[in-house]
């Protein structure tokens, strides 16, 4: 293919603009090219001053997401030629404050992750000699779709609830306390929902479902969320019917 | 080992009867609409009698129904109403939206008291 | 170290560029045209409490022109949220039946069932 296509890309120089600018470059329009291999072009052939970020380019690392053509989208999973004649948009990861050029502050995701406290809580940790925390595959079955997520944020770029309000937790953590709380070794779950129950937290989400439609892994973090709701739901029932119980 | 107490948020109870609200709304009112906005007033199908339709509306049954499903539909309507309002319209005087969609709600559901009320009464 | 980044504006259109967003706030929407459908109704049980001629009054102001486009439109929003809220519940809800999961199909159809059961008796009661 002979061909090229133009990329329109955000320029944002913090100490030159006051505000985001376009950039046009004409790339080879290459078969088997990704989105990322036409930025990795430019910024080797044609404007070394362009920044943004990548690593992996197979779809796994998460650090690749950009707003292409409007959409949250891994560079690195997004063919070039899925948008010729171009030209392409390549914008900075939607509702997250732009650093530089396509590069933008992930800080606010950095900060609510660990509040959800993604990580297996026991109440006492089995001593070493026992040996490894067994499960069995439908133990396994049941937390690994909210396994797969991969950080890459593009579900936070989708949710309008995060543009509009960014108090609010944000699908990825939501699914990845969902992913703790279904596993059988953690014995957490109250204490994610202490942090989840809160309006910021899963009450805050009006299931737009978008966070669903661009997740590269299928994590269905819009199911996890509502599947939330329910769960704090039905204990928030019980406490308030049966408070000793919980004591 | 005591567990704490619960932390208690009200949000999950008003989300409850936003969903049970959504689920009313989904199976009463398609045929209720649908015969009392349409088909009775532009004659599709004969509307009921008078005595027919008083007796049905003065049932003990359907006051007991009616008074669990509107308001609980209410409050559904002004729970979602709000928040079309906040990200919809970015609308940003929230305390006087919830005062408003919340409070609509309620009135709402004192008039089913009343209506329904009279309607058992005579 | 002063703050530099640039946070992108929100338009208050937002929701027209992409046709999900259009639906999910036309979903939304319906909120609206469902608190006015049950005015409608606790309107219509004050006519038959008020007695006949107010009974056959209200129903040919119902009649009325804009009132019946309003209701047309107001009905088309019930469908909508209808539609939309049982194909939600399947993503919303995970089902176990002797600890194998119902399919969202099987939920989905058994709302409909559900639907169609009140439906019939509503107009069983209110035609007979």
């Amino acid at each position: 293919m002979d061909d090229q296509i133009r990329l329109r890309v955000t320029r944002y120089r913090p100490d030159k603009d006051r505000e985001p600018t376009w950039q046009d470059y004409d790339v080879p329009l290459r078969e088997e090219w990704t989105v990322l291999d036409a930025l990795n072009h430019v910024k080797s052939d044609i404007d070394t001053t362009l920044a943004f970020r990548w690593s992996c380019r197979m779809g796994i690392c998460g650090s690749c997401g950009m707003n292409v053509e409007g959409e949250p989208r891994l560079t690195c999973a997004t063919f070039l030629s899925d948008y010729a004649p171009g030209p392409v948009r390549v914008e900075p990861l939607g509702n997250f404050p732009v650093a530089r050029d396509l590069v933008v502050d992930i800080e606010d995701f950095m900060e609510k992750l660990p509040r959800v406290k993604p990580w297996i809580i026991r109440d006492e940790e089995q001593p070493v000699d026992d040996g490894e925390y067994l499960q069995t595959p439908e133990e396994l079955d049941a937390y690994k779709q909210f396994s797969m997520c991969i950080n890459c944020m593009l579900c936070y770029a989708a949710c309008p609830v995060y543009g509009l309000d960014p108090d609010f937790v944000g699908p990825a953590a939501i699914a990845l306390a969902e992913r703790y709380d279904l596993d059988s070794r953690d014995q957490g779950a109250r204490e994610r929902l202490d942090v989840l129950i809160e309006h910021e937290g899963v009450y805050g989400c009006t299931f737009v479902g978008e966070c669903t439609r661009v997740c590269p892994k299928h994590v269905d973090p819009a199911g996890a969320i509502q599947r939330y709701k329910l769960k704090a739901a039905q204990q928030s029932v019980k406490a308030f019917l049966l408070p000793r119980a919980l004591r | 080992m005591t567990t704490p107490r619960m932390r208690f948020s009200v949000y999950p109870f008003i989300w409850l009867a936003f969903s049970g609200g959504g689920v009313l709304a989904a199976i009463f009112l398609p045929m209720l609409v649908f015969l009392f906005a349409l088909a009775f007033p532009l004659g599709w199908i004969e509307p009921p009698t008078y005595d027919h339709i008083a007796a049905v509306v003065g049932h003990p049954l359907t006051f007991l129904v009616l008074l669990a499903v509107f308001p609980v539909i209410l409050i559904h309507a002004a729970h979602r109403f709000r928040y079309t309002l906040y990200d919809g319209l970015q609308v940003k005087h929230k305390g006087l939206v919830a005062l408003l969609c919340y409070g609509g709600a309620l009135a709402g559901s004192f008039a089913t008291l009343v209506f329904l009320g009279n309607a058992l009464t005579s | 170290m002063s703050d530099l980044s640039y946070r992108r504006p929100i338009s208050v259109w937002w929701w027209t560029r992409k046709r999900t967003y259009f639906l999910f706030v036309m979903r939304e929407l319906s909120s609206l045209f469902i608190a006015w459908l049950v005015l409608y109704l606790l309107l219509l049980i004050r006519a038959v409490d008020r007695g006949p001629a107010a009974y056959a009054d209200f129903l040919d102001r119902a009649a009325s022109p804009w009132l019946v486009v309003l209701n047309v439109v107001a009905f088309g929003f019930v469908l909508l949220h209808t539609v939309t809220w049982f194909s939600l519940t399947p993503q919303a809800m995970v089902v176990s039946v002797r600890g194998r999961r119902v399919p969202g199909a099987a939920i989905i159809a058994g709302q409909y069932a559900g639907l169609v059961v009140v439906s019939a008796i509503v107009y069983w009661l209110v035609t007979r």
